[in-house]
């Protein structure tokens, strides 16, 4: 730096002063509501929501995880739908992508503007509606929750950029080897393209554990409700948790209150605790995405 | 740097560029492409097809092929009604409130970022901007109903501290175009400094460097260097966006506002109009018109925002 003087501080520190306002916007309702799962039930009633809990108790948390199976099995069936989508995503959207990374593939324009059609026209929210439960029977199945999201354009063409970043000889060299499609994109694509994995294994786990949609459209059996779709429907009635588990005395007050943010604590914990971990990867997936489609 | 030594070794070998492939690895290939085709005709093609529904009286009994035509009935029964100016004036108006301002924001914040100078300070700053965008709409609509419960809410407590009456928050919808793009802005504004940030900080330096002999300061270079250096991407994403304002956050509109009826005046959008039809209609006809009403006008859209994207950059657009 060729000029720095005391103007140059100047700016840094507003910078960060600004900066460090904002992030405080950023986490105070993340706080919020973890203060609130905190909170003892009467002093809520008494004195309102607050972002420090009046009273600290952990009573909501072991309601949670102690007395009712409900949360459990909506996390099992989350912890599934990610882990099974994910990898079934990953390896299907990698191996077309890497097709289609390959300039001298005949089909390639092809299958290019196929894929990349879907991004621009769908048949909209009823005709897959009408198929889904009607035509393919996956009403109220696990595998709705699973296989229509697994595979998207996007995705597909962002691995595809990344192929196409390796340089071709290093394939030229298996090919004269004599070594299969299969085993190039096997043994020397996939790893020289570990980031572009990790990244789309993260965006695909995120929307699937985030994805409360697919299960407010398709699914009613009470056994197949995955974690976020539970939430939406203890925002509007957190006392069917109650109704269903027959578990409180009546002399206690039935913490509703305090029970619905820590179950929004709970759904949405493993995320941020994962992401800070893969956020170089996200980071770079989208800026690739952004900027070149 | 794997790939730097690996391209090295290649050219050791002294192989040629890869220009032609022989059948049997074109077959290998299209075998890779299986799956996905095989998934976008499910899942994608087929319900295109399912669109014909739109000139049909649905009947579930009939199935799509049975069901008889009705010509351009449900879309009259569609534009007929008050509610067709109402989603589409609502969709397109918070989308392009959304739009002007999320971006705006996003590039004054990826310019004051870009003033950090401390590594371990920045990395902290991205963390936590982009931590809302991994929250799912459904923990977003507990965060909001902290803030606007009618009994407990921290904003009618402070109201009561204050004196004033409580706001019952989820019937009034005058407060509801602010709080929607609020929520949208702090969902997704961290999210676009990122891109904007990544593109600031690929810029080369040079520039800089002879702007300060030249006796500029900090702020005059993020005028007149980084403002227009980003104003193409500015405008590609500004306007690729643009193609997408016929598509609602189905998240945003249905759970954030608690699907108050009271608030449809302002918060019903055409996602969530159709998924009500959805699920009370008898006559899935009609709400497969709204649906294509919504892809066909999103599809000009895209096409035309591509079209402008490429005359900006020619790198650009999705095709």
């Amino acid at each position: 730096m060729i000029r720095y003087n005391w103007v140059e501080k100047l700016y840094s520190v507003l910078a960060n002063l600004l900066m460090i306002v904002l992030c405080i916007i950023f986490v105070v309702p993340l706080i919020l509501v973890v203060s609130i799962s905190l909170d003892n039930i009467d002093e809520i009633y008494k004195f309102g929501y607050s972002f420090l809990p009046h009273k600290l108790t952990f009573d909501s948390y072991r309601f949670l995880f102690l007395k009712t199976n409900t949360v459990l099995n909506a996390y099992k069936i989350t912890i599934f739908i990610t882990a099974l989508g994910t990898t079934m995503g990953v390896i299907f959207t990698s191996m077309t992508a890497y097709a289609i990374s390959i300039k001298a593939f005949r089909y390639r324009k092809m299958i290019s503007y196929f894929i990349i059609f879907t991004m621009m026209f769908s048949g909209g929210m009823v005709a897959s509606y009408i198929f889904m439960t009607k035509y393919y029977n996956l009403g109220n199945t696990i595998w709705v929750l699973i296989l229509p999201g697994m595979v998207n354009a996007w995705n597909i063409i962002l691995m595809r950029t990344f192929f196409m970043s390796i340089p071709d000889t290093i394939f030229e060299a298996a090919t004269i080897d004599g070594a299969s499609e299969y085993r190039i994109y096997l043994t020397i694509a996939t790893p020289l393209a570990k980031p572009a994995y990790a990244t789309i294994a993260l965006f695909l786990s995120l929307a699937y554990w985030n994805d409360w949609f697919k299960a407010m459209l398709y699914i009613s059996n009470e056994k197949l409700i995955p974690l976020q779709y539970l939430l939406v429907r203890m925002l509007k009635n957190i006392e069917e948790l109650q109704k269903a588990e027959h578990v409180m005395d009546s002399a206690q007050t039935f913490p509703s209150e305090t029970i619905r943010m820590a179950m929004a604590v709970v759904a949405a914990g493993p995320m941020l605790f994962v992401f800070p971990f893969f956020q170089k990867y996200f980071v770079k997936g989208l800026t690739v995405g952004g900027v070149k489609g | 740097m794997e790939t730097a030594v690996l391209k090295k070794s290649a050219k050791e070998l002294g192989v040629k560029k890869r220009v032609q492939i022989n059948k049997k690895q074109n077959k290998q290939l299209l075998v890779l492409c299986l799956p996905a085709i095989a998934f976008f005709i499910t899942f994608a093609y087929m319900p295109m097809y399912g669109i014909i529904l739109a000139f049909k009286h649905y009947r579930f009994d009939k199935g799509i092929l049975g069901s008889s035509f009705v010509g351009f009935d449900n879309f009259v029964f569609f534009f007929t009604s008050q509610d067709a100016l109402r989603v589409t004036r609502n969709t397109v108006f918070l989308n392009i409130l959304g739009i002007l301002l999320g971006m705006s924001i996003a590039v004054i914040l990826a310019m004051i970022l870009n003033e950090v100078k401390s590594r371990p300070a920045i990395k902290t700053y991205q963390t936590i901007m982009l931590m809302p965008h991994f929250l799912s709409m459904s923990i977003v609509a507990y965060i909001v109903f902290g803030f606007l419960n009618m009994d407990l809410g921290i904003f009618n407590v402070w109201l009561k501290r204050i004196g004033m009456e409580p706001i019952m928050w989820y019937s009034e919808p005058k407060y509801w175009i602010t709080i929607l793009t609020s929520v949208r802005l702090w969902h997704n504004v961290g999210y676009s400094t990122l891109i904007y940030y990544a593109a600031i900080i690929a810029i080369d330096k040079e520039y800089y460097e002879s702007a300060y002999l030249d006796g500029a300061g900090r702020f005059k270079a993020a005028i007149h260097i980084t403002l227009p250096m980003l104003m193409p991407m500015i405008s590609v994403l500004f306007v690729m966006n643009m193609g997408r304002i016929f598509h609602a956050d189905f998240g945003l509109f249905n759970l954030v506002t608690l699907d108050s009826s009271m608030l449809y005046p302002v918060t019903d959008v055409i996602d969530t109009y159709v998924f009500r039809m959805l699920k009370s209609s008898t006559n899935l006809g009609q709400s497969t018109a709204v649906s294509l009403y919504q892809s066909f006008v999103g599809f000009i859209l895209v096409i035309i925002t591509n079209i402008v994207a490429k005359k900006i950059d020619s790198d650009n657009g999705l095709f």
